[in-house]
């Protein structure tokens, strides 16, 4: 082995350096980075020009790409609004537009809308772009987005988006290009909502959708429920240049062994949602890399403010403190994931309070909390189950640094079988699984605010009810960022909601892949990579 | 004599209805004591008191469950398997597609299997203690011995994911001819056909030997009959009923017991339907999945019997 070789680099790390690139850190506080991890300069060097390469390299034309998810069913449909599975929404992506579109970062894009306008954040006025065109050769008015919107209001689609479309109480064409849209109350959200999945633009008056007709980037070719779809690039998308891809094949593999072997062996170029018991054989093959997707799913901890241990003080702070996050990221999730500080926004969202630093693994300081609270030396018991991921894995990190200062944490592994109605949100302190959402608003309302549906930890507090509200109606980045970020820490000092990690989206691929970024909205760049990848010869 | 076999059969069929009765009823039992039930499973997370109320009235659940399994009962009898609740599809849409993949995996396993074990079978039988039969007879044991899923996966690793030879995923759709099948059947039927020849060929063996011993043979031996003959012509149609037995209890197997191997190879087959059925408690998908089992099951062994019957004349009586 040659001093320029490192010997126990792995693809985790090659992912990471990546990520850490693409968001601007210099080539300086990489090195810096590496030499801390103990690798030397000359190796260190090697290591950055090789992912600066695979980051500077353009775009090719041409090439069938075919990729899997992990759920399919007889129920696949091409109707935007009743997409709920990964396929769904892989397949609407690539066929279908958004007005907007949330990339890398959090950063809102324009998509179909030319630029999206408010006074005061309850009347919103659209403006779309010209020139784009359908499927079929029909051009894009507002007479389809109005259309497309107002169906998520009727109960007859079945839309899964209808809470959330509810809010718009008009939503009307006022030109040929211009839609204004209404709301009840005021929501400076609007056009991170209006990037969601279901709000894809859909043809004026359509009511059968197995053809697909959209304004995307491929043509549907053939559609089989549960089996598989075949798109073909579209020569008329209205973005210069187009795909790269000449056709895109998707199907499901549920089975996670399944997929990574299936991008081994080459029969397929990706395989999404990879776990992290797969990194070992991962780690070890050639001429396949990850990328991580850090959207913001976590599983946390709940103990609840209402009911004992979790009312007397300083027992929540101390389990805080007694969760080794580090040890949690490196062995439990096998380095897919990030340490997060106990709070729902992560650092993908724009409005990650970044000043906010993850508590530290503090037995001592764990220790003395809990003598303050009269808890030391008792036994605790924490309910946890695989229905929320890596929750055993966890609760047991968790219960071997208990043992070390005193503490008895009664592990109580309960069935996947009904686990969300009968002990989640239930027991005194237990695990729970959140999925990401775009917005902090939409979280914040779910999961914190007095009335909340799922308040986790029974939180209320009634300036942080206030704040809510007055961030949702603001304009002003800054003075919003300056509220949210105020919210996460009264969040990760009070709330009885312990929020060790943020889960990583991981995509498997084949390195001839390339093109594909993490994204706010999950893995496989938020379900729309299929026009942004192409394929190295 | 000549109306035996019908007589067999008529009387098979009748016993079959009553046993499909029965096994109905206790899979919906089982089924009924599952924890959740297809709304709340739907729901998961966001399954709050109200949205399962609405979800159960919008999927018409609200009927007690013994009704509804008595309306897909009286369906049954003239020919309708009912609707799915998860995507309100007719059952037998679902099930006819995954039936034709499973029925192709079952042929072409069974064409490979059974020739195969059947040789071993009789050739260790006549080479008795030999070190071909010990070599034959230890590497069954073996075989056996080893579950499926690790060949399986083995199988994937070494062919698919190192030599890269044979792909690692069964898609039937890709199968346009024969040299297709071949390469895309190659593995989940070299792994069925491990699973199921052992058994068939410790059976066939054991049958043959039996038979060996019996003083029709050593008639056959004095009067000069050549090993081949005494075998073939004089051992095998007396142990024709067990092996045929041993045969059906194997393919039986195939229709309902591959799941692993569907899994592992991503084919879509009946089985997998059957799981993510119960995963979701979609009762009549599982019901109608049981009783395809349980039929083709009652098929095989009646047809066991009849070839028993065939083949050896001191059985129509």
């Amino acid at each position: 082995m040659t001093k320029h070789e490192v010997s126990n680099w792995t693809l985790g790390d090659e992912a990471m350096v990546r990520d850490a690139l693409r968001r601007g850190a210099s080539r300086r506080d990489l090195l810096k980075m590496f030499l801390a991890g103990g690798i030397g300069l000359a190796a260190g060097s090697a290591i950055l020009t090789r992912a600066g390469a695979a980051l500077a390299a353009g775009p090719v034309k041409g090439g069938h790409l075919k990729a899997a998810g992990w759920s399919s069913s007889t129920s696949d449909t091409l109707d935007p609004a009743k997409a709920s599975l990964s396929t769904d929404y892989v397949r609407c992506c690539s066929i279908y537009n958004r007005l907007t579109f949330l990339a890398d970062g959090g950063k809102l894009q324009m998509e179909l809308a030319e630029k999206i306008e408010s006074a005061d954040a309850k009347v919103w006025i659209i403006t779309l772009k010209s020139g784009v065109t359908f499927h079929d050769g029909k051009s894009l008015t507002s007479a389809d987005v109005v259309f497309s919107l107002n169906r998520h209001l009727d109960g007859n689609t079945g839309s899964k988006v209808n809470s959330i479309a509810k809010q718009m109480t008009e939503i009307k064409a006022t030109g040929p290009l211009t839609v204004q849209i209404t709301l009840a109350n005021p929501n400076a959200d609007l056009p991170t909502i209006l990037a969601l999945h279901h709000f894809m633009i859909v043809q004026d008056g359509t009511t059968d959708f197995s053809k697909g007709i959209g304004t995307g980037a491929f043509k549907l070719e053939s559609f089989e429920p549960g089996v598989r779809s075949m798109m073909s690039r579209n020569p008329n998308y209205f973005k210069p240049g187009g795909a790269h891809l000449d056709s895109f094949e998707y199907f499901a593999i549920s089975d996670e062994t399944a997929r990574v072997n299936a991008v081994l062996s080459g029969d397929i170029h990706l395989g999404a949602s990879i776990k992290p018991q797969s990194m070992r054989l991962i780690e070890s093959q050639t001429g396949v890399d990850l990328v991580k997707s850090t959207a913001g799913n976590y599983t946390n901890m709940n103990m609840r403010l209402d009911m004992a241990p979790g009312d007397k003080a300083g027992f929540i702070e101390g389990v805080k403190y007694l969760l080794d996050r580090e040890l949690m990221r490196k062995s439990v999730m096998r380095g897919l994931a990030e340490v997060a500080n106990d709070q729902p926004i992560s650092p993908m969202n724009a409005y990650h309070n970044a000043d906010l630093k993850p508590r530290a693994f503090d037995p001592d300081r764990a220790k003395s909390l809990f003598q303050k609270a009269g808890l030391l030396g008792e036994t605790i018991p924490v309910v946890a189950s695989e229905a929320a991921t890596a929750s055993v894995e966890m609760a047991t990190v968790l219960q071997q640094a208990g043992s070390k200062i005193g503490m008895k944490f009664d592990i109580q592994r309960v069935p996947s079988d009904g686990y969300w109605s009968n002990y989640w949100l239930k027991a005194p302190v237990h695990f729970g699984n959140i999925n990401p959402r775009p917005t902090p608003d939409i979280l914040f309302s779910l999961l914190y605010t007095s009335t909340a549906p799922w308040n986790e930890s029974q939180y209320k507090n009634d300036r942080f009810d206030t704040m809510v509200v007055e961030a949702r109606g603001e304009l002003d980045f800054a003075k919003r960022k300056a509220i949210y970020d105020e919210l996460q820490v009264m969040v990760s000092d009070d709330a009885g909601t312990a929020i060790p990690l943020y889960l990583s989206n991981v995509d498997l691929k084949s390195s001839k892949v390339q093109g594909l970024e993490p994204n706010p909205l999950g893995g496989q760049m938020g379900y729309a990579m299929a026009e942004y990848l192409w394929l190295n010869a | 004599m000549s109306g035996q076999i019908p007589l067999l059969i008529v009387g098979r069929l009748a016993i079959a209805a009553v046993t499909l009765l029965i096994i109905s009823f206790a899979v919906f039992a089982a089924a009924q004591m599952l924890p959740g039930d297809v709304a709340e499973i739907l729901l998961g997370q966001a399954a709050t008191p109200q949205a399962v109320a609405d979800l159960r009235a919008a999927m018409d659940l609200d009927s007690p469950a013994l009704l509804r399994y008595a309306n897909w009962l009286a369906g049954l009898a003239t020919g309708d398997f009912g609707m799915s609740y998860v995507n309100r599809m007719p059952v037998a849409e679902l099930i006819s597609g995954r039936l034709a993949n499973t029925l192709l995996l079952a042929a072409t396993t069974t064409l490979i299997a059974v020739p195969v074990a059947l040789l071993l079978g009789i050739t260790t039988a006549m080479n008795q203690g030999s070190l071909y039969d010990r070599v034959i007879t230890t590497g069954i044991i073996s075989v056996i011995s080893v579950p499926e899923f690790m060949i399986a996966t083995l199988a994937v690793l070494i062919f698919a994911v190192w030599l890269k030879w044979l792909p690692a995923l069964s898609l039937a759709n890709e199968i346009h001819g024969l040299g297709d099948l071949l390469r895309v059947f190659a593995m989940p039927v070299i792994t069925l056909s491990f699973v199921i020849s052992a058994q068939m060929i410790r059976m066939t063996r054991a049958a043959v030997i039996e038979t060996l011993k019996m003083p029709f043979i050593e008639m056959a031996v004095l009067k000069g009959a050549s090993r081949g003959r005494i075998v073939l012509r004089h051992a095998l149609p007396n142990a024709i009923g067990p092996i045929a037995n041993a045969v059906a209890l194997s393919l039986s197997y195939l229709l309902g017991g591959v799941i692993i191997v569907e899994t592992i190879f991503n084919y879509p087959g009946v089985a997998k339907l059957m799981v993510d059925a119960v995963s979701t408690r979609d009762l009549p998908l599982i019901q109608s999945c049981a009783m395809l089992f349980c039929f083709g099951f009652l098929i095989l062994t009646t047809c066991a019997d009849v070839i028993a019957i065939l083949a050896n004349p001191r059985l129509r009586t």
